[in-house]
């Protein structure tokens, strides 16, 4: 892709800027819709509707409705609040959450920044979020949202290192920290993902990389940074309008992100279930999004199944469980690995 | 340790048991009625809307009478003997025209008390419950069908036969002995009456014009008991 635009508009600083604006074509009608099918899917497990009106068929517009209303919404700054950290949070959760998608290759032909670290950077980039999150709950000067982004980055702190150590299980057996490499390396039938791999000790690498990256993104049953029935909206209680849709908008991008870096690693990414069947540039972009798409239901189908975890038992799960589970794993994964050549 | 596994078994278990159930759900027919569209059909008695059939009212203002919060107003005027009003649809003699009957359905309770006393039945509760309104004025139903002209005959015609009765009554009470001078004053009042309409009308007999009093008394005492018991 980079290539092409090279060769269309010649200029490296345009194609570097068009490159960086493409996922964000992906993202904001991905976060602007999720919100719908959260609601769609939530309403239907409740046997409920959901919204019905705006925009005629089973209210798909809704979403629409309510950017335009939050756009136009007076922008309050509270007189308690640091000013300047308070306006200056929501743009660094943004860009922490963005960043990421610098290295996801979104399909064979479209990466946006095909660096040989790429899954490494990923893990990095994202901690900066946390830092967004600190900020905007301090600066909010509110009770809550301190409680909210402190519940946040304990939670995020803790459940990196089983991630980590899950990813570092792929990685290992891939050998390369390279997200196209990984991609390929999975290659052919749906039984060369590596999920399937290694079975069962990658499987539960992806169970425990899923766990972790639920309590990343702040979903239920690890929701408690923004548990509604005792933090009011946690970090972001404050905020309103614009802010909090930047916010919002973060929330899913990272939603959407995790998701991929799962599809990636565990599901083969672009690559077709099919082996040749089904793949390409094109068809390689429908894979990928409709793994990233059906880890993002899946999140929500745990969102109304699952009550929100107490905070000694999020710590629980996180150090006591998934940290020597991940241990366990890599281990096993680096002797299988070892032996095996 | 053999607990610790025991829980983390557990654990995934029942998580995906929940996940099955609420998989199940997400399938299952949802329970909301989308009210505009569709609508529940409202038990037989139940209380919202008030409408009047005016044709049937009959002036009685039992029904004001009885609102617990006055929220029904009603004027009357009475007719001239010589005017039909009408029956009602239950066989009653209209004997009042009826040029004001508001209901300021603002103030309304609902309880229905209105309801009973009527006599023909002619005010009732429907099921219509969608009548908000932007403008709190607009909740002040008119039901009275007259039109202000109308209206103003008819007070002008009692007026005039209120004279006359009262001419009538003082020239009896002036001339006892004879007879014939009270029907030289016959020919008196045409003159009078003759504006107005027809000049037959102009001779009532004494006995109906003698009860413009209350006239409805007897069939309320008939009906009240009926519709309470």
């Amino acid at each position: 892709m980079k290539e092409f635009l090279l060769s269309l508009l010649n200029d490296e600083t345009i194609v570097y800027t068009v490159m960086a604006f493409v996922p964000l074509v992906w993202v904001i009608p991905f976060a602007l819709f999720a919100v719908w099918w959260e609601r769609k899917i939530s309403a239907h497990m409740q046997d409920r509707l959901g919204p019905m009106r705006t925009g005629g068929w089973h209210g798909w517009s809704q979403t629409i409705a309510d950017i335009l209303k939050l756009i136009q919404k007076e922008d309050i700054i509270p007189s308690a609040a640091d000013r300047k950290l308070f306006i200056l949070a929501p743009y660094v959760v943004f860009a922490g959450s963005y960043a990421a998608y610098a290295a996801i290759p979104f399909s064979a032909a479209y990466i946006g920044s095909e660096i040989n670290i790429g899954l490494f950077y990923i893990i990095a980039i994202s901690s900066v979020v946390v830092v967004g999150l600190l900020m905007a709950g301090w600066a909010s000067n509110n009770k809550w949202s301190l409680f909210g982004a402190m519940r946040s980055a304990a939670q995020i702190v803790s459940y990196e290192i089983p991630v980590a150590l899950a990813i570092l299980a792929v990685v290992m057996v891939v050998g390369t920290f390279d997200m196209q490499q990984i991609n390929a390396a999975q290659s052919g039938w749906f039984w060369n993902w590596f999920v399937f791999q290694k079975f069962p000790l990658l499987f539960l690498a992806c169970l425990i990389y899923f766990v972790g990256s639920l309590a990343e993104v702040n979903r239920t049953p690890f929701d408690i940074p923004e548990a509604e029935s005792e933090l009011v909206g946690g970090y972001h209680t404050e905020y309103g309008g614009m802010r909090f849709a930047l916010l919002f908008l973060s929330e899913y991008a990272n939603m959407f992100a995790v998701s991929a870096v799962a599809a990636t690693l565990f599901f083969g990414g672009w690559n077709s279930p099919f082996g040749e069947f089904l793949s390409g540039p094109w068809w390689g972009f429908f894979w990928f999004a409709a793994k990233g798409m059906s880890f993002i239901f899946v999140h929500m189908w745990l969102r109304w199944t699952l009550p929100r975890l107490r905070v000694d038992q999020l710590m629980y799960v996180g150090w006591k469980v998934l940290v020597p589970f991940s241990f366990v794993i890599v281990l096993g994964v680096g002797l299988w690995v070892m032996l095996a050549r | 340790m053999g607990r610790y596994f025991r829980n983390i078994w557990d654990g995934i278990v029942t998580v995906l048991i929940g996940m099955k159930v609420t998989w199940r759900h997400l399938f299952t027919p949802s329970v909301t009625i989308q009210y505009p569209d569709v609508k529940l059909k409202l038990p037989e008695r139940a209380r919202n809307r008030l409408y009047v059939n005016m044709d049937d009212c009959i002036g009685c203002d039992q029904c004001a009478m009885a609102c617990p919060v006055d929220c029904i107003t009603i004027e009357t005027i009475k007719s001239t003997p010589d005017i039909d009003l009408g029956l009602t649809s239950v066989g009653t003699k209209k004997r009042l025209y009826v040029p004001t009957f508001d209901i300021d359905i603002a103030k309304c309770c609902y309880c229905g008390l209105c309801v009973y006393p009527c006599p023909t039945e002619c005010i009732k509760m429907t099921d219509v419950y969608e009548f908000s309104e932007y403008d709190r004025n607009s909740l002040i139903y008119n039901f009275a069908v007259m039109t202000p002209e109308e209206t103003d005959r008819a007070k002008a015609k009692l007026a005039v036969y209120e004279k006359e009765q009262a001419a009538k009554k003082a020239a009896a009470a002036a001339l006892p002995k004879p007879a014939a001078p009270a029907a030289a004053a016959k020919p008196a009042s045409p003159m009078v009456a003759a504006p107005v309409e027809k000049p037959a009308a102009a001779n009532p007999d004494p006995a109906a014009g003698g009860t413009p009093g209350p006239p409805l008394p007897p069939e309320d005492s008939s009906s009240n008991p009926e519709t309470r018991s």
